[in-house]
Order: structure tokens, then C-alpha cells, then sequence
């Protein structure tokens, strides 16, 4: 591989880390989308889901800005941390007070052993979002779940820290 | 499987008294040489001869010969260099001359233009200390045809001297993604056992995972993520035409043909999330569930004769292979050695599985012999996957990691010969062996 090819690489490895902080990050680091602010139109899915309400929660715009947030995993495991609790019972309330939106959650593993079995790893998470979001008051028809296992890791890397970046649930608000 | 004529596996010594004096020992010697890595029998495939119009034939068929023997890992094929004469049929073959060079089996022939496009291509393989043809064949071919009638002649001759029938004229599928993030792409690939003749069968922004190939090599099955979800595609190679077979919510994965290829065996999720393995009746679209637990239960695969399925499953705590009937009932665990074995993958002889078995902290590619159900790890890297074994049962190809990258190796199913194909730019995963081609 060329130099600058593997340079290139290295940058976007770094951006890609860099945009979710590297290191687990704290679900209140969320918060610094409300810098965006709700008026923000860069266009994409998250925008069309603003229009049923008014007030937009600040609180519940992910890392890019958009309607969304990552929840992240520990090894082996699709338990839900505490710390998502709160954030992931505002989202559900939001879906539960906007019976025109949904939800897609996307589910995804590390890259560690058989392609297969990840997919079912990531679905597994996924699910355990779904079901919190149900019981907080979101309707079965507004969720919809996908796994993606190791297809498409946030970051490309193959330590721990990387790891620990692609174990996750991405919520993305669709129309 | 018929008693190979030359089934020595000797290292070329290079003296003719050594090898004359080892002659009758040869079956202690064959003993010897099983158990190391690296022995290749010495062979010269002698540039054929050419009879036709134009400076020569359209296909240097020695070539595509010598390199097929040489990436079985046992073979040695002699440079042309070395060769002093360069006979072109077997009365012109001075066997004493080649014993001296320590050559152990000789291929000459010849590629006769008989028309237009039309060509005749004629070989003989000799065995050279006991002076005698093994195999003389001679085969029509045109131009386009002819790579494939090198492969054949490879097969041939591959079979007469070790008893396994050879894979040259085999293909294989695999995935390859390129660039990162928004701009990743994927793309289903089907090239030739030597890696030539790449042919895109579909290329995609979302992923594409375990291609799979019908019996009769007509046919890929594949999951796709187009639209955001996945879905199961069967598509005719020859046309491109494709047809997709499953895309119920949920996840749909994991597709696998029967032998009889009217079956597909494939992972569903449902809504719920709980994935199973089930078969669907690729005429009639009638889908029949084989499990319930509400463990991850995925990646199934079928026996050689059609009776059951074998498959992943995490019931037991981390991920077992397990197999049921294929018309339904109880599963019954089969790997119980290690804390992670998945994948499951029969050999067509029914005798071996191929399986990802994660070995001191790696994910490496294990055979467990059916019978006497010994693990045997072939493979050595941290992050190998995708076990496929040949059509002959002999070898398997998977993928291993060079870096950052995805890259294909094949090992022989006692993991004492692995190669590595060669590298590109891409990221390379999920090779599969086609089956035998169908005349």
C-alpha cells in the first residue's frame, strides 16, 4: 500500500475515532449537538421527523447532529449499561408522543469471529433497545430493527478501543 | 479412491544413485514425507509444441499447467532453463536425462491448429524411472476454451499422480469492499481457482455477505443490505438475472443450497429478533422452521446427502455447532471442545467439518474428522474465517487478515500445505468453492 493511501487511511481512522471521542463516551456528551440547534437544515432523515412537533429536545440529537444516539455495549454482552436508561426513555417518549415517526435501530458487533453469528450479535442489541422503547411507551409499528454484525464498524482498527466502538445500537429516525 | 500410481511425495536429492538405492524403501519413505512440510515432488511440464499459423499457440498450456501443480503446494515444476531438451512427444523423451536432473514425472505435448478457432491440444505424462506413459489424452479446444483445457489437463494429470482429483478448472465467489465509510463499496466476485478471470456478479453500497453456490454452479445465493435491510438473493450467472427469495422483517442471512439444489437452509429473525434456522422450498416458496430455542441459532449448512443440517448455535452459552434432521426434530450438539466453534462447513466426502474454532485467544479454521472426531486447527492467524472446502474434499480455502486487509489462503485439509493467494488492493472475505464443473 502507498504511503499516502495508508496516510489517508490513518486520517479518516482518526476522524472516525475522533467524532466519538475516543473512549466510551458519556451519553451526556450528547448534549453538545444542542450547539446545533433544531434549525439546522443539513438535510437527511433526521430533519423530516422534526415537522409533526415543535420543540425539539435538544437532548436527543446524536454525534452528527441528527435525531439519534448511539448506545454502546460491553464485550459478549447485549445488556443495556444504566447510564443509557434515561436518554433511551426520552427517545421512546418522543416516538410515543409522534405516532407518524419511527425508528430504525441498527445493530452492530466487533469484527471478532464468524460474520454470521455477529449479525445475530448486533440484532440481539438491537432488540434489547427495541424492547425498552416498547415498554416506555413507543408502539411495536414505529420500531423497526436491522443488524449490520461486523459490516460496518465505526472504527477499523483491531484493539479494544475499536472494539469498544463498534459494539453498539445506532438509532436513526426515519419517515 | 483409486491407488495412486506414484504416491511418493519425494524430495528431489538430485543424484540418481540416491534416488535408485531408495527405491524399494519407498513406502517407508512415503511414511517420512507426510509428516513434513514443504517436500514437493519434482515434475517438468515441457513447453508444448505448436502446429499452426502465427508465431505460436494462443496459450502457453505448459504454463497454466506448471502453475497449477506448483499452487498445489505439492509439486516442484522444473524452470524451463534447466530443461536440455524440450521434447514434444513422448518417443522424443530421454528418460535418463531427466532422471539426472532428479525429475520424477514429465509432461509433454503439443497444441495443433485445425481450423479457424479450432484447436487440438494433445498431452502425455510419463513417469520417469519407470520409463512408462501414465496418461496420453488429447482434447478439442478453441480459443476461448483452451485456459479451461489447460486446467483440465492439470486435473488429469494432478489425479494420476497423487489419487485426488484435482480443482483447476474450479471457481471460487468471494466479497470484497473497498473504500471506507460513505464511500465503501462491495462487489460479489467469481474468478477461476488461479484467480483469473474475475468477473463482478454485483456490486453494491451496503453489504453483501455469505455467497453460496448452487450444485450446479449455475446459481449464487447471497444476502444483501440494499435498502437498508437484508434480504436473500438466488441469481442465474450466465444472465444476471436475480431473484430475491426471502426478505421478511427482520433479518433474513445465512443461505445454503441442498445437494439436490431445490432447497435453500437460511437464518430468519422475525420481528422479535430470535433467529432460526429454516428451510425454504426454492419451487414452491414454502418455509419450514428447524429450531425454536431462543438462542442465536444461524449459519446452517447441509450433509452431502441431503439428511441434515448443520448449524451455530449459542444455547449452550457461547457458540456450538449443533445438527438436526433436515425434516425437522431434536438438535444434537456436535463440537465440544473449546469455548467458541461456528460455521459450520461439510466436506462433499461427508468425513470432515470445516468450522472457526477459536484457538488460545484466535479465531483459526479447525477440521473435525467426523468419525473419530479429532479437532485438527489448520490455520494461524488471529482473525480467520469463512472455511470452503474444495469439490475433492482436500483443501479448503477461508480468509485470514495482511494488515488491514482481507486476503484469500487455501491450506489442504490435514493443514500441512497453505498458500496465500495473491493480495490486491481490495479487502477480500467469505471465499467459497464452487463444485466440480458439470460438463
Amino acid at each position: 500500500m502507498r504511503n499516502s493511501t495508508l496516510a489517508l487511511m490513518v486520517l479518516l481512522a482518526l476522524a472516525a475515532v475522533g467524532c466519538s471521542k475516543n473512549t466510551i463516551p458519556d451519553p451526556e456528551a450528547t448534549t453538545a449537538g444542542s450547539e446545533v440547534g433544531s434549525d439546522t437544515s443539513t438535510g437527511g432523515y433526521g430533519d423530516d421527523g422534526l415537522s409533526g412537533g415543535e420543540f425539539v429536545d435538544n437532548d436527543l440529537l446524536g454525534p452528527d447532529g441528527q435525531m439519534g444516539m448511539i448506545i454502546y455495549f460491553d464485550f459478549d454482552q447485549s445488556e443495556l449499561r444504566p447510564e443509557y436508561t434515561d436518554l433511551l426513555s426520552r427517545h421512546a417518549t418522543h416516538l410515543a408522543n409522534n405516532p407518524g415517526i419511527s425508528a430504525r435501530l441498527e445493530g452492530h458487533a466487533d469484527e471478532r469471529g464468524s460474520r454470521e453469528y455477529n449479525i445475530g450479535l448486533g440484532e440481539r442489541r438491537s432488540q434489547t433497545v427495541r424492547r425498552m422503547m416498547l415498554i416506555q411507551g413507543a408502539s411495536a409499528n414505529q420500531i423497526s430493527t436491522v443488524s449490520f454484525g461486523e459490516e460496518r464498524p465505526a472504527s477499523t482498527g483491531s484493539d479494544e478501543e475499536a472494539y469498544s466502538l463498534n459494539r453498539r445500537v445506532e438509532i436513526k429516525y426515519t419517515q | 479412491m483409486r491407488k495412486p500410481y506414484m504416491h511418493s511425495l519425494q524430495r528431489s536429492v538430485g543424484t540418481l544413485l540416491m534416488v535408485t538405492c531408495c527405491l524399494s524403501a519407498r513406502a517407508e519413505l512415503v511414511i517420512e514425507i507426510t509428516k513434513g512440510v514443504g517436500q514437493r515432488t519434482p515434475v517438468a511440464v515441457v513447453p508444448f509444441g505448436w502446429e499452426g499459423s502465427g508465431a505460436g499457440a494462443p496459450l502457453d498450456i505448459a504454463g497454466v499447467i506448471a502453475a497449477d501443480l506448483e499452487r498445489s503446494g505439492r509439486f516442484d515444476a522444473v524452470d524451463e532453463i534447466s530443461m536440455l531438451q524440450k521434447p514434444t512427444a513422448g518417443v522424443d523423451v530421454d528418460f535418463d536425462d531427466w532422471s539426472i536432473l532428479g525429475v520424477e514425472a514429465i509432461v509433454v505435448g503439443k497444441v495443433t491448429q485445425t481450423g479457424d478457432n479450432a484447436y487440438s491440444i494433445q498431452f502425455q505424462l510419463f513417469d520417469v524411472f519407470g520409463k512408462q506413459q501414465l496418461v496420453g489424452y488429447r482434447m478439442p479446444a478453441s480459443r476461448g476454451t483452451m485456459r479451461s483445457a489447460a486446467h483440465r489437463a492439470a486435473d488429469m494429470i494432478y489425479e494420476k499422480l497423487t489419487g485426488i482429483p484435482g480443482v483447476f478448472g474450479t471457481q471460487v465467489a468471494y466479497v470484497t469492499s473497498q473504500g471506507q465509510g460513505a464511500g465503501k463499496t462491495y462487489t460479489l466476485v467469481v474468478s477461476d481457482a488461479d484467480g483469473e478471470n474475475e468477473n463482478t456478479i454485483m456490486e453494491s453500497r451496503d453489504p453483501i455477505m455469505s455467497p453460496a453456490w448452487s450444485p450446479d454452479s449455475r446459481r449464487l445465493a447471497y444476502v444483501s443490505f440494499e435498502g437498508n435491510q437484508s434480504g436473500i438473493f438466488v441469481q442465474t450467472l450466465r444472465t444476471g438475472n436475480r431473484i430475491k427469495v426471502s426478505s421478511l422483517p427482520g433479518i433474513n442471512g445465512s443461505p445454503a443450497f441442498s445437494p439436490d439444489g431445490r432447497q435453500l437452509v437460511l437464518t430468519l429473525g422475525g420481528v422479535d429478533g430470535n433467529l432460526d434456522i429454516h428451510t425454504l422450498d426454492l419451487n414452491g416458496r414454502e418455509l419450514t422452521r428447524l429450531t425454536t430455542d431462543r438462542a442465536i441459532d444461524t449459519e446452517g449448512s447441509w450433509s452431502p446427502d441431503g439428511r441434515e443440517i448443520y448449524f451455530t448455535s449459542d444455547r449452550s452459552g457461547g457458540p456450538q455447532i449443533y445438527k438436526v434432521s433436515a425434516s425437522g426434530g431434536t438438535a444434537e450438539r456436535v463440537t465440544f471442545e473449546g469455548s467458541y466453534n461456528a460455521r459450520p462447513r461439510m466436506s462433499p466426502d461427508g468425513k470432515k467439518l470445516a468450522l472457526v474454532h477459536l484457538d488460545r485467544g484466535n479465531y483459526r479454521i479447525a477440521v473435525l474428522d467426523v468419525e473419530t472426531r479429532q479437532l485438527l486447527v489448520v490455520s494461524a492467524g488471529s482473525q480467520d474465517e469463512s472455511p470452503s472446502f474444495a469439490p475433492n474434499s482436500d483443501s479448503l480455502i477461508y480468509a485470514t487478515r495482511q494488515g488491514r486487509n482481507g486476503v484469500l489462503e487455501t491450506v489442504s485439509a490435514d493443514g500441512l500445505v497453505r498458500s496465500r493467494l495473491a493480495a490486491g488492493q481490495s479487502d477480500v472475505r467469505e471465499p467459497v468453492w464452487s463444485p466440480f464443473p458439470l460438463f
